[in-house]
């Protein structure tokens, strides 16, 4: 059986709960005002209920259900707030360059607990599988309860029904009836009603017998409008997996350096980079800082190129400058749709050691200055007329290997040691030296030049991350149309007030969503002014 | 610095209004039916007064907002006290908005010591002005901080209405599921009561215990030093791998299980100890004085109340407050987070927990609309929202460490 | 609507999910698109050699291409230089080019490490670690084996001896 027939001689579709054309509750003996079926689609057929057959069907079922949008949303909830019982991976604080270094640290430091929870993959539990899959799920299940709700939603709102069965007002939480006195006029009492609910903004629908007001229709749209809002912003989340969309890099830029920007076909140098400390005076109050300072900047001075040949990485890169200024926290240098943020700074590294080259037999006479770039030294440089240095050697970070032969550990100047060739008297004149660790070591027992150890130039690295998200706008946009919704929907409220005159009597209904106080007062003046011979009685629902 | 006593002194007198406004509230409800008084009379009387009184100090505290502000130059939302007292704030800001709409008095006799409370825990943390680090500087500071603060104080009047229909609806004769977890849910707010009662008395006495950690760590200025614990309270539990420098009243029984995140994690486990230790002596007391379950010695004050109504603005604070909740702490936080670190979301734990206060309350609003849940469950549920907020703001900042931590906390 | 067409919208709606379903596994799944696995096309790039003009990568096509990404830090680099250096004398002239690229280094630091190994195949100098990046290299020594149409054919990481680089030699000969 496909439809249900009313005892007004109407039939609806399955699923139906109030008569279409008169409001009956079918299928449902009323004993009890309580168990009044609900209002929400004003007993419209939820499309979810028609069927039940197919798989599709049976699917569609599933994600319509609210009980089951509830369901996902407390496993999402309690996953998430398991995910915070320690940190995930991306925020351990030390460096944890393997698996097994990421397994050590969560058994080390947090025990049984942590290997568990290393064990569960719950380290990188937001993007999991599963995690992601929930969400997936939510985003579904708000897809098709929309669509669910929307369209009989749609129907009832564009047609308001006015003569409605008795049974149907009387299931109303507020409700109402009085007799007429014989010589009371139905059209007055209605145009009075009319009247009264018209001043309090209520849009009025009149038949002869009936008057159906109604306010803030719209408000019944809000859940909708928030759900797209929320739609939109899973879709902007998604969309940052698209090739192009989505950027990540970070790069760290000694002073001085021109970085090449991966996968764009940007350069960024930095000109100087500083972090400044908040100065004495300009605190408020005086504090006890114990020896510490509190940071009032983190600047890099920067360049922004961009490479216009920029079709094979590596290739030396032609470069046009395209933007200069400063890049510090919270204010990102901006070029098109790529950010770039002041992230991270390792201060005071080493960037270049200083000798002087002294006359050891003259006095410590100064010939003149080394130079030694640790990051690009120079093979040879002539320091004086016919005096030249050469490099011999270069470890940056010095370790003595296995072999008993000098080696580096890293790339990194870190313990530099070099190994030079002072050439002098247009060389006919050569010894050999070493600089290690603050020292220098000479080959000769009575070296004719000295090398005196100056300050070396200390640089500062300032790590900057690079993003593009081009599904921001989306991101933003949904939210906003969540908000919007929300607000619309919480914010104002649908209210429908019946008055009806029927047999010698008048009855008078009221239904809304939330503030029933407010309606409550509404339909007090509205009986006042309109002199409406009724008491209302008020079911309380709320009584669990 | 004239400005800063200022404010500091407007925020004494807020608080001590708002004192006095909870009791004559008190009284308010309490004594109706006092020999020779007219109830409804009486309640309405004192009700105004106390309703007058919460008025004043919310202007007294406005003025501490503002004279704050100028004297740091940027919004009083920058660390925990400030956060705190400006939650505060917005409760009650919350609870004169409520008022203006449903003239209801006995809400005043809950959610005004809920304020009394909060602006008290403030007290707890350092009160100095710091100038902001880089990462604060932002205007967003000023927008997401208060909006969040605003938000979370709306929802805060939720659930005191919440609480009061749960007092007002739990049926006393007998002992069942409902009035344990009610009597739970009082002495936890207890708990914070004999937190900042114990606080706030051993700061004034010199009795700190001073640890020293055994590690050495980088601070501020880039040496290597061995951080220094100091506890105000009693120790009971010693930071794990640390030596005492400075003995305090008793010697520590325990120490921390090294789990715990940074060198304070064991200074706030000790804080949590003595929470429930005296929450739980406070509630015994209560308990022997009226000789009755404290859900059944309150519910006489708010017997007369229509517990629809009740339900109803613990439904219409949720309502309101869920959007500013949304705006302030989730939308303007993605802003932000996008401008400062270049990520709208990072699932930070702050992050995660302002997520889970949304789901929660988006939960509680489908149960509500959809499914029918509006009285008993209702209430408990704002109950439970309300306890996830303060999980939010204290425990996570105490236990987990993350981008939010604020200084000092 | 009529029922059938409702079950085709209902296909069609939860189809799109489904999608979006996939393509949000895919995408946590894949972590990084980019990545040089062994069936694609080895990027092309360009960098300076330590004695010499610069060199593409693309210029070598027709010939294989063993690709070492190296360092004088690392130790199993060093041992598998010797290695490399036999292989590449015996197959140069079938066909086979070695390619070292030294890993951030400056020329002061490679040149003695290569003198001292006598290497005489190709050694780039990737200055900026870009093309580190670009192909995604953890720990070294990496060797990608490329045959003559530009396909990675290999991908080994740790350290290399003559037999095995001989093995992988015939499939990447042209």
């Amino acid at each position: 059986m496909d439809q249900r027939k009313c005892e007004c001689g109407h039939t609806n579709p399955v699923g139906t709960l109030l008569c279409e054309s008169c409001g009956k509750p079918l299928n449902v003996e009323i004993h009890e005002q309580t168990s009044f079926p609900d209002m929400r689609y004003e007993g419209m057929a939820r499309r979810s209920q028609t069927n039940k057959t197919k798989v599709i069907d049976r699917i569609w079922n599933f994600f319509s259900s609210v009980k089951i949008a509830i369901g996902i949303i407390i496993v999402i909830l309690v996953a998430s707030a398991v995910g915070t019982i320690f940190p995930q991976q991306m925020y351990i604080p030390v460096p944890v360059p393997t698996e097994a270094d990421v397994a050590r640290f969560y058994t080390e430091t947090y025990g049984t607990l942590g290997t568990i929870f290393y064990g569960l993959g719950f380290h990188n539990m937001y993007s999991s599988w599963w995690f992601v899959t929930l969400l997936v799920m939510l985003g579904t299940s708000l897809v098709i309860c929309s669509l669910d709700r929307v369209v009989p939603l749609y129907k009832a709102l564009k047609k308001p029904r006015l003569n409605q069965h008795k049974s149907f007002l009387k299931g109303q939480k507020l409700f109402a009836e009085g007799e007429l006195a014989p010589e009371d006029n139905q059209e007055a009492i209605l145009d009075a009603s009319a009247l009264a609910l018209k001043e309090k903004g209520y849009r009025i629908f009149r038949t002869e017998r009936a008057i159906m007001a109604e306010k803030g229709r719209f408000s019944r749209w809000g859940p909708y409008i928030n759900h797209i809002g929320l739609i939109l912003f899973l879709v902007g989340t998604l969309m940052r997996s698209l090739p192009g969309f989505y950027l990540d890099e970070y790069v760290w830029v000694r002073e001085g350096q021109t970085m090449a920007i991966p996968n764009t076909p940007y350069y960024i140098k930095n000109e100087n980079y500083t972090t400044e400390y908040w100065s004495e005076e300009e605190m408020p109050e005086q504090l006890e800082l114990k020896g510490g300072a509190i940071v009032k900047s983190y600047k890099t001075e920067a360049i922004l190129y961009e490479n216009k040949s920029a079709d094979v990485p590596g290739k030396k890169p032609d470069l046009v400058e395209v933007q200069k200024g400063p890049i510090v926290v919270n204010h990102p240098m901006e070029q098109d749709s790529l950010y770039i943020y002041q992230s991270g700074v390792q201060e005071m590294q080493l960037g270049a050691l200083n000798f002087t080259v002294v006359d050891l037999k003259n006095n410590k006479k100064e010939i003149g200055l080394i130079k030694i770039d640790l990051y690009n030294p120079q093979p040879e440089q002539t320091i004086a007329d016919g005096f030249t240095v050469r490099i011999l050697d270069y470890f940056p970070d010095f370790i003595m290997g296995k072999d008993g032969k000098p080696a580096t550990k890293t790339n990194l100047p870190k313990n530099p040691m070099v190994a030079l060739e002072l050439i002098g008297e247009n060389g006919n004149y050569n010894e050999k030296l070493v600089y290690l660790e603050g020292t220098i070591l000479t080959q000769k027992n009575d070296p004719r030049y000295g090398l005196e150890i100056k300050m070396p130039d200390l640089i500062d690295i300032a790590g900057l991350n690079v993003r593009v998200d081009k599904a921001l706008p989306l991101i933003y946009f949904g939210s906003f149309i969540f908000l919007a919704g929300v607000a619309i929907g919480m914010f104002w409220q649908h209210r429908r007030v019946w008055v009806q005159t029927q047999e010698g009597s008048i009855m008078v209904a009221a239904h809304t969503n939330k503030n029933w106080f407010g309606l409550r007062r509404e339909v007090d003046g509205l009986v006042k002014q309109a002199e409406l011979p009724v008491t209302i009685e008020d079911k309380t629902k709320a009584k669990a | 610095m004239q400005l800063i006593q200022l404010s500091d002194w407007l925020l004494d007198v807020a608080f001590l209004l708002y004192v006095i406004s909870s009791i004559v509230f008190a009284v308010a409800v309490t004594g109706k039916n006092w020999a020779g008084r007219d109830p409804k009379q009486h309640e309405e009387r004192y009700g105004r007064i106390a309703y007058w009184l919460a008025v004043i100090g919310f202007v007294a505290q406005t003025g501490y907002v503002m004279a704050r502000w100028i004297a740091g130059g940027h919004s009083p939302t920058s660390n925990m006290f400030e956060f705190m007292a400006f939650l505060d704030y917005c409760i009650i800001l919350a609870y004169l908005i409520i008022y203006r709409i449903y003239k209801l008095t006995s809400i005043g006799a809950f959610v005004l010591p809920l304020g009394v409370i909060m602006l008290a825990y403030s007290y707890v943390f350092p009160k100095e002005i710091t100038p902001l680090i880089p990462s604060l500087q932002s205007y967003w500071l000023h927008i997401h901080v208060t909006t969040a603060a605003l938000g979370e104080g709306i929802l805060a009047v939720g659930f005191a209405a919440g609480l009061m229909y749960l007092i007002r609806t739990v049926p006393q004769h007998i002992s069942t599921k409902s009035t344990k977890w009610l009597e739970i849910v009082l002495a936890v707010v207890l708990m914070l009561v004999g937190f900042i009662l114990m606080d706030s008395s051993f700061a004034r006495m010199d009795q700190k215990t001073v640890f020293e950690m055994k590690k050495e760590e980088m601070n501020a200025a880039g040496q290597m030093v061995k951080p220094k614990v100091e506890y105000i309270l009693p120790a009971i539990v010693a930071p794990a791998d640390s030596t005492i420098i400075k003995e305090g009243p008793i010697s520590p029984l325990f120490e921390a299980p090294t789990w715990m995140e940074g060198k304070d994690a064991a200074r706030k486990l000790n804080t949590m100890l003595w929470s429930v230790l005296t929450g739980g002596i406070l509630y015994g007391g209560l308990r022997l004085i009226f000789r009755k379950r404290l859900g059944a010695a309150i519910k006489p004050s708010v017997e007369s109340v229509d517990p629809e109504l009740l339900d109803e603005i613990s439904y219409r604070a949720i309502s309101i407050g869920y959007p500013v909740f949304t705006l302030g702490a989730l939308i303007f936080a993605m802003i932000w987070a996008e401008e400062a670190w270049g990520r709208f979301w990072g699932w930070d734990p702050k992050e995660v927990w302002a997520l889970i206060v949304w789901l929660f309350y988006s939960a509680y609003l489908h149960l509500r609309l959809s499914r029918g849940w509006i009285g008993a469950k209702s209430a408990w549920m704002s109950v439970i929202g309300f306890v996830i907020i303060l999980i939010t703001l204290v425990v996570v900042n105490l236990v987990i460490a993350g981008l939010h931590s604020y200084a000092g906390v | 609507m009529n029922k059938s067409n409702r079950t085709y919208v209902r296909i069609a709606v939860l189809g799109v999910l489904l999608v979006a379903l996939v393509f949000a596994l895919y995408s946590s799944f894949v972590k990084d698109p980019g990545a040089v696995k062994v069936g694609s096309d080895a990027p092309n790039f360009s960098l300076e050699q330590l004695n010499g003009p610069e060199l593409t990568l693309e210029s070598l096509k027709g010939k294989g291409v063993i690709l070492n990404f190296w360092g004088t830090w690392c130790e199993p680099c060093k041992k598998e230089m010797p290695a490399l250096q036999q292989q590449y004398t015996k197959f140069k002239d079938k066909g086979l080019v070695v390619v070292g690229v030294n890993i951030g280094e400056s020329p002061v630091a490679v040149e003695p490490f290569v003198k001292q190994f006598g290497i005489d195949f190709p050694i780039l100098l990737d200055r900026q670690s870009q093309i580190t990046k670009l192909y995604r290299i953890g720990p070294i020594p990496t060797t990608f084996f490329i045959d003559p149409d530009g396909e990675v054919q290999e991908i080994f990481i740790g350290q290399l001896d003559e037999a095995m680089i001989e093995s992988k030699i015939t499939k990447i000969l042209p």
